[in-house]
């Protein structure tokens, strides 16, 4: 590794570990919340942030310690674009299967069979 | 200090993918485990990342923007195909 | 648009996106780059059978800063109810009436809707009026359908002005 000034050491580490506790924290929702809707929101949100923030600290160190390189945003941008596009398919695909919601999740829609892809 | 931020960094994402992997095999449902193969991706290219910080290059990069994609189109297909019942209409 | 450059955005991006890939702003790379974003959006836009034009780039601008925000603040508020426990969530799903039309602008929004605090846009509904929205904790739905239009598509219909 290379020798960084001591801000850019901890800016870097701070980038990282904040990266990965939101990685931790998206897994752990994943194995938490009650039923599939609503783990949809730990990945989708959490997840993308962390390693958001782990490009961060990557692009930071590489940029500090030898020549500019941004080369890694194109990773965060690709996961960003892509992110709610997964989550909005799985959520399609969860409504199409009807999973089962928890018992507290109150169903406000006026017309559902607006949402439905069944033929009726 | 980044060493041990690194290092830090490499236990929490270890523990989230054994975490992954308990949800894989619980279940319930098909979706569930299909996020969760998408979320296990993205973990993978996290820790890719991080091992090109540990090795000081930059060659993992093109291996973690591969995962990116592969695993984004991976996971369409997948969702497609519990929505039709084919991938490709 | 002209000839020679159908979607000039597109092409930008393009060369900021190759430019990107090759990690140097050299004179090879540059020019590389300038020819492929000719060449691309010349030969695939036939393809395209949307046309969306910018009418304001600034407020675009102004949404993608406030846009980064929320997906941060959203984030702190997900890691909180995960944190917390579990029977304590009050998930509802939510009809969100549509006031803009086209598909790239509500693409943009069901987007904005996924990435930002506790919502996910999960269906659209079969006369394109309205989104199915999945909440993880609100109390107030009307409230939660509120600030969505005030913050993000009241916006995005200035943008594409549609």
């Amino acid at each position: 590794m290379n020798t960084l000034p001591q801000w850019a050491e901890l800016l870097v580490s701070f980038f990282i570990i904040l990266g990965a506790s939101f990685t931790f924290i998206g897994s752990l929702g994943l194995l938490r919340l009650p039923d599939f809707m609503a783990r949809l929101h730990a990945p989708t949100k959490a997840t993308t942030l962390g390693v958001g923030g782990i490009i961060i600290g990557s692009m930071l160190y590489f940029s500090l310690s030898d020549t500019l390189s941004l080369h890694e945003l194109l990773i965060a941008i690709f996961l960003f674009l892509t992110a709610p596009i997964s989550a909005h398919l799985l959520a399609k695909a969860g409504l199409h299967l009807e999973l089962k919601l928890t018992d507290n999740t109150r169903d406000l829609r006026k017309k559902p069979e607006q949402y439905s892809d069944k033929d009726s | 200090m980044l060493e041990l931020a690194l290092q830090i960094a490499f236990t929490l994402i270890g523990l989230s993918l054994l975490m992954n992997i308990v949800r894989l095999i619980r279940g319930p449902s098909l979706p569930d485990r299909i996020l969760t193969l998408d979320t296990i991706y993205i973990n993978s290219l996290a820790l890719l990342i991080l091992l090109g910080l540990w090795h000081n290059t930059a060659f993992y990069f093109e291996a973690a923007l591969l995962i990116a994609m592969l695993g984004f189109i991976g996971t369409v297909a997948a969702a497609k195909f519990l929505l039709r019942g084919d991938i490709i209409e | 648009m002209n000839k020679l450059l159908p979607a000039p955005w597109w092409s930008l991006f393009l060369l900021v996106f190759w430019l990107l890939l090759q990690n140097t702003v050299s004179f090879g790379a540059a020019l590389m780059g300038t020819i492929l974003a000719i060449v691309i959006p010349l030969y695939t836009h036939r393809a395209r059978d949307y046309r969306v034009t910018l009418h304001r780039p600034l407020v675009a601008g102004q949404y993608f800063i406030i846009l980064l925000g929320d997906i941060v603040v959203s984030n702190f508020n997900i890691a909180a109810i995960i944190l917390r426990p579990r029977k304590s969530i009050q998930p509802a799903l939510i009809e969100f009436p549509l006031e803009i039309s086209g598909s790239v602008p509500i693409t943009v929004l069901a987007s904005t809707i996924s990435l930002t605090p506790g919502t996910i846009s999960a269906e659209l509904g079969r006369d394109g009026r309205s989104l199915l929205i999945h909440a993880l904790n609100v109390t107030d739905a009307d409230a939660a359908i509120e600030q969505i239009k005030r913050r993000y598509e009241r916006r995005l219909k200035e943008i594409f002005q549609c």
